[in-house]
């Protein structure tokens, strides 16, 4: 029972970086693993950014696809620096920030906030992308 | 020289003074620098745009509809919200221009904002490198910077 409690209280403590301050991307991961009570799966996540979800834009229609390259806002024609962590070393830095836009542009793409476990295979798969 | 000479040349010498700072506070409004939250948030997606560039009224209706803001979501935390409107109302459109108020608060389409671009050619809003009014930087070299005097503005090819 308290190896239970100790377990539980590990896990909580490690999804406080996801909800506020700076955090690293494993941190992020981690939290939105622990939120969504599974293991992130890559795979899903590259199928959720490409596609799109009834509406005019998939994530990939401003971050391109894959996101290693810069991408480009779809309205403004704005400059985007890559998305994946490991071509743009300040993503994933900043757990409020990464909130912020995960709520704007899921709301954009899917007319919704995205689940825990949708941030984190998106998170997972953008974490795998090497140069 | 009598007196009154003196008197009326000094006035008007004042007058005449007073002239290019009186049109220059009413068409282009003393440049005032943005909070760094207003550049982050309002400058990520498009050049952070002057305070100056419209009414208080308009930058109400915009901060009061962030999450369908021409098309998407650019909502903010409570906080910076009341922050960011504070200093839009405090640093918005005055003059003449604070009575322009452009459709959908869009404003591409004030008034000033067509009368100081009526020398464009069409083809160029249309071509690649600009593409669309908002994009200032195609043209407005330090727009970011909240800088849009005719000196620093070069048309791309």
């Amino acid at each position: 029972m308290r190896s239970k409690l100790v377990l539980l209280s590990a896990l909580w403590g490690l999804s406080w970086p996801a909800l506020a301050g700076t955090a690293t991307p494993a941190e992020q991961l981690a939290g939105y693993e622990v939120a969504a009570a599974r293991r992130a799966l890559p795979a899903q996540g590259e199928a959720f950014f490409t596609a799109r979800h009834g509406r005019e834009w998939a994530c990939a229609s401003c971050h391109g696809t894959p996101p290693t390259r810069p991408g480009q806002h779809k309205s403004t024609g704005k400059a985007i620096a890559p998305l994946a962590p490991a071509f743009e070393p300040t993503r994933f830095t900043d757990a409020a920030k990464t909130e912020k836009w995960f709520r704007r542009n899921c709301n954009d793409v899917l007319g919704r906030e995205c689940s825990a476990g949708e941030k984190a295979d998106v998170l997972a798969w953008l974490m795998g992308m090497k140069p | 020289m009598s007196d009154t000479r003196k008197t009326l040349l000094s006035w008007l010498g004042a007058a005449l003074m007073a002239l290019p700072l009186a049109s220059r506070a009413d068409e282009h409004g003393p440049r005032v620098a943005a909070p760094p939250a207003y550049v982050q948030e309002c400058g990520a997606c498009h050049v952070p745009f002057p305070s100056r560039a419209l009414p208080a009224a308009s930058w109400q209706r915009l901060m009061a509809n962030l999450p369908r803001h021409f098309g998407t979501d650019a909502s903010v935390d409570a906080a910076t919200a009341a922050q960011l409107s504070a200093w839009l109302q405090a640093n918005a459109a005055s003059g003449r221009r604070a009575d322009d108020t452009p459709p959908q608060d869009r404003l591409t389409r004030s008034a000033w904002f067509v009368r100081e671009h009526d020398e464009v050619p069409a083809a160029l809003w249309r071509s690649t490198a600009v593409g669309k009014a908002t994009n200032c930087a195609a043209c407005h070299t330090r727009a970011a910077e909240g800088r849009f005097g005719e000196r620093e503005i070069r048309l791309p090819r």
